[in-house]
């Protein structure tokens, strides 16, 4: 942590040089700035959520308008493109790039939604399992085990395919499946959390369990959390793609990037374009954030890097 | 050791019952099955055969135990589409599975573990930064679209080889690939580790000081260790990769269970996707056991359960 370093370096040097040396803040930032990933994946992130979030702005035209005679035509930089259409139409005549900036915030929006679901799920069982520990824990790690060995697209595919998709079953499909790393690692950063002196003191004035877990455990685990939010909503993102792509998510006609995909696979051979585009999309985003949930690991919690 | 077998051994018959549990009543949480197998336009009559051919009628604790009962003896009941027993079925296309988890996994520890080697002893070299920036890509990449990609490239452009069916070896080259690359980082990052840590132990200090050559005391005394942990995880990955080649056998066409689960799903067959969820799960609990009693009878320390 910043903050022991600076301890560390104040009370080896004179106190004249200590003042000299960076705020705990400030220290953050030199940190933060001199890790590329971390820059770069914050920055993309940046980007598309702000494409999403003014996509009516941004967005040429009306990414649902559909023009029969304007079909599959190519993207700017291919011969017969135009800049009427900078990354062509669709086989409906859909202007591409809107579809593409309306689809972000699907992606944002069901990533978002179905970490936050699996979070609690994930963080409530995780901090139990900790904190409790012996019959708790056990029951914890049998259900971390079984929730393990379900095949989340299968099930997820099943489950869909018995209730109906729509974009909300889908949220509620996936948060239920993916909170098996918040429960291990919440698990694992409370059983560390718990056996020091702050917890110790908490528990020694009286405080009630729920306020020790809440008040002293989840603010001192936090940073495992953000970094895993990161990689779980990268990991919900990829299977709302994979569930679109199969025809067994989002349904047409929101355009989501893993069914534009799936709408393009028939003209694979003809115009690879129309699904090399909203994969590299999907591909950018998720890299992004792993960039910044691998950054922020490594600029908070050094010790965990592998 | 024994007290440890006994515990795990439990656990994973205990995981293996709640599974089955799950994937029972996954079924019935739409309502009534007799109706969905009807199918639409049948009449109450119908309904109501059906109901009694499949048992449905009885009470739900009584149509599970019936149903685990003849799974445990290898009867998974008649497939409705197909009009054959399940069992059958799945016997005839778990092969083509088999094969493409198999050969995705030596895929990515043939890539994978040469790379964490050579990242391990040579770090924050190039090439360490290279497989790094290269698992950082694998992982954010989605398999369903790099499976196309690769289809357009190899099968498409340069029609180097097969892009759909599972006849011959070549058919699987392009599936093995895309569902392999996402374990590789795994792969490759464990065995950087792990070869590390053990790079700077004192036992490899002292067979350098014994004056042992440096590729006797990477292959011989080194790798041999780094690599127990990489073994379970390849282990556990196979596990996921069965559950995980329902899009790739999708999009390549592969006659194995995976694309059987999609076509069953397609077809309301339930019989059929209760089978398939109920025996991917039940090799991801053998696997996970297996990797476990491996990693404890060589670690004694993780032993403590």
């Amino acid at each position: 942590m910043p903050g022991d370093f600076r301890q560390d370096a104040a009370s080896t040097q004179s106190s004249a040089l200590s003042t000299v040396l960076p705020s705990r803040n400030r220290l953050l930032f030199l940190k933060v700035r001199g890790h590329i990933g971390l820059v770069v994946g914050g920055i993309t992130v940046a980007i598309i959520v702000l494409a999403a979030l003014l996509a009516p702005w941004l967005a040429p035209q009306d990414p649902y308008a559909q023009d029969l005679a304007q079909r599959v035509v190519p993207p700017v930089l291919q011969e017969d493109g135009s800049w009427a259409h900078p990354l062509g139409t669709d086989q409906f005549g859909r202007d591409y790039l809107s579809r593409l900036i309306y689809g972000a915030r699907i992606s944002l929006l069901i990533g978002l939604s179905a970490m936050a679901i699996s979070a609690v799920i994930g963080t409530t069982l995780g901090l139990l399992a900790g904190y409790f520990g012996r019959k708790v824990d056990m029951v914890v790690t049998f259900l971390i085990t079984t929730r393990l060995s379900l095949p989340v697209i299968l099930v997820a595919l099943a489950v869909v395919s018995l209730v109906g998709s729509s974009l909300w079953i889908v949220v509620t499909v996936l948060g239920l499946l993916i909170w098996d790393r918040f429960a291990v690692v919440v698990r694992s950063a409370t059983q560390q959390a718990r056996s020091q002196d702050y917890v110790a003191a908490a528990e020694a004035l009286g405080c009630s369990k729920l306020r020790v877990l809440l008040s002293e455990i989840v603010p001192n685990i936090a940073n495992h959390l953000i970094v895993v939010a990161t990689l779980e909503m990268a990991h919900a993102i990829l299977l709302e793609a994979a569930l679109s792509f199969l025809g067994l998510g989002v349904q047409p006609p929101l355009p989501s990037w893993g069914l534009m995909i799936s709408e393009a696979k028939g003209m694979l051979y003809f115009e690879p374009w129309l699904i090399a585009i909203p994969g590299t999309a999907l591909f950018l985003l998720v890299l992004a954030i792993n960039l910044l949930g691998d950054g922020l690991r490594d600029v908070t919690a050094p010790e965990n890097r592998s | 050791m024994l007290v440890f077998l006994i515990k795990r051994l439990g656990l994973a018959l205990l995981v293996a019952f709640t599974v089955s549990v799950i994937t029972f009543s996954l079924l019935r949480i739409s309502g009534d099955p007799a109706v969905a197998i009807a199918g639409e336009g049948a009449t109450a009559s119908e309904v109501e055969y059906i109901r009694q051919q499949y048992n449905l009628d009885r009470p739900l604790p009584v149509q599970y135990l019936e149903w685990a009962g003849n799974a445990l003896s290898g009867d998974f009941g008649r497939s409705i589409y197909l009009n054959a027993p399940v069992a059958d079925i799945i016997g005839e296309r778990l092969g083509a599975t088999l094969t493409l988890g198999a050969s995705a996994i030596a895929f990515a520890i043939l890539l994978g573990l040469p790379l964490g080697v050579i990242a391990a002893i040579r770090p924050n070299s190039w090439i360490d930064r290279s497989a790094l920036t290269l698992a950082v890509f694998g992982q954010a990449l989605p398999s369903f679209w790099f499976a196309l990609m690769l289809i357009v490239v190899f099968g498409v452009n340069l029609r180097w080889l097969p892009i759909s069916g599972s006849e011959s070896w070549q058919n699987f080259v392009l599936p093995a690939i895309a569902l392999g690359y996402f374990v590789m980082p795994g792969i490759m990052r464990l065995t950087r580790t792990g070869m590390l840590e053990v790079l700077s132990s004192d036992y490899i200090r002292t067979a350098r000081a014994k004056g042992l050559r440096v590729p006797k005391i990477i292959f011989k005394h080194a790798l041999r260790n780094a690599v127990i942990p990489v073994v379970s995880l390849a282990a556990v990955q196979f596990g996921f990769m069965l559950g995980g080649s329902v899009v790739i056998e999708t999009i390549f066409a592969i006659n194995g269970i995976g694309y059987l689960a999609w076509q069953s799903i397609q077809r309301s067959d339930f019989a059929m996707m209760q089978a398939i969820v109920l025996i991917l799960a039940s090799f991801y609990v053998l696997l996970s056991l297996a990797a476990d009693i491996l990693n404890a009878a060589l670690d004694p320390k993780i032993r403590v359960y």
